[in-house]
């Protein structure tokens, strides 16, 4: 089955550099339809109004931790299969067996370059 | 204070006590003036104890070398996210202009701004490492804070803070490097003051 590259996309980030490179990223891999937030309670709220059909987080955030929204999202009816790809500088192995343990969908450590992220979301989403 | 000093002093304070302790246990056959002798020596060594912690300006560190330190590293992490933001804004004007071009170099110009835009992840990363250095000076802040607390209303006054002198001579003195915004001049200030002198 090919990827809805109309689908819609949620990156979360507090730094804007961040959001900003991604979301270019994504564009430049066809995907039209993102949506920003600078933490994991601001992109829960957004999980009110709309269905993501993939999220991509950073994981060290305030108030609400990518950590945290992973968990929330995954306890969510509607979103618990949603593909959740973690982007974070935290590289410790524990920091990975957390993330796998609450359903971390994959997990790319920053830096980090475009290849590896479309290697990543081909792992997660299929051949696009 | 080195560590071997350090030592030096405590042995001597416990050799004190305990020989106060011996002496009023056996009050009867030693002078009031022994006592007194060796209570007027803690006394000594405590005093030479807060001269030397009062030396160090340990209120420097809390008032004046901390916050001045977070302050440089905020504008560090401040500059660089303005920097990258202007480079990022280029990336796009050449992204917009590359859909003018034939796909060959449309694909040479986006391949190459997409490095350009992999390598402005730095700041990211370059944040929050400082962001954990500024941590770590505010639970080294706290610590003099506590310390203090506890030693502050017994120092001397004039030992708990500073006076920064600059002991550089000379065209040494000129050179502070970059100045924190508030207390920079602009250009337009430059400019006016160059036209008033000559």
């Amino acid at each position: 089955m090919s990827v809805d590259k109309n689908m819609n996309v949620l990156i979360v980030d507090d730094y804007k550099t961040m959001l900003r490179i991604i979301g270019n990223l994504l564009k430049q891999l066809g995907f039209n339809n993102v949506d920003e937030a600078t933490d994991g309670s601001m992109a829960l709220e957004m999980f009110k109004n709309k269905t993501y059909g993939l999220v991509i987080s950073d994981w060290n955030m305030e108030p609400m931790s990518g950590l945290d929204l992973l968990k929330q999202v995954r306890v969510l009816p509607a979103n618990a299969n949603v593909p959740f790809v973690m982007v974070t500088a935290e590289s410790k192995t524990e920091n990975v067996i957390a993330a796998k343990q609450a359903g971390v969908s994959n997990y790319i450590v920053k830096p980090f370059n475009a290849e590896t992220l479309k290697t990543k979301l081909t792992s997660v989403l299929g051949e696009f | 204070m080195d560590s071997g000093k350090k030592e030096i002093g405590r042995d001597k304070v416990i050799h004190l006590i305990n020989s106060v302790i011996e002496k009023v246990g056996a009050a009867e056959e030693v002078s009031r003036e022994h006592i007194y002798a060796e209570l007027k020596d803690l006394h000594d060594i405590i005093e030479s104890a807060r001269s030397e912690i009062g030396a160090t300006q340990v209120g420097d560190i809390s008032g004046k070398h901390i916050p001045t330190a977070t302050d440089e590293l905020d504008a560090v992490v401040a500059a660089t996210e303005v920097a990258t933001g202007t480079i990022m804004d280029a990336c796009d004007a050449i992204s917009e202009y590359s859909e003018n071009l034939d796909p060959a170099h449309k694909d040479f110009l986006l391949g190459e701004v997409t490095k350009v835009l992999e390598a402005c992840s730095f700041q990211d990363i370059t944040g929050q490492r400082i962001t954990k250095v500024v941590r770590s000076l505010k639970a080294i802040d706290e610590k003099v804070n506590q310390l203090m607390d506890v030693l502050g209303e017994k120092l001397p006054a004039h030992f708990k803070e500073s006076v920064d002198e600059d002991t550089r001579v000379g065209d040494a003195r000129l050179l502070n490097g970059p100045q924190m915004a508030d207390k920079a001049i602009t250009q337009t200030d430059i400019d006016k003051l160059l036209e008033d002198l000559f």
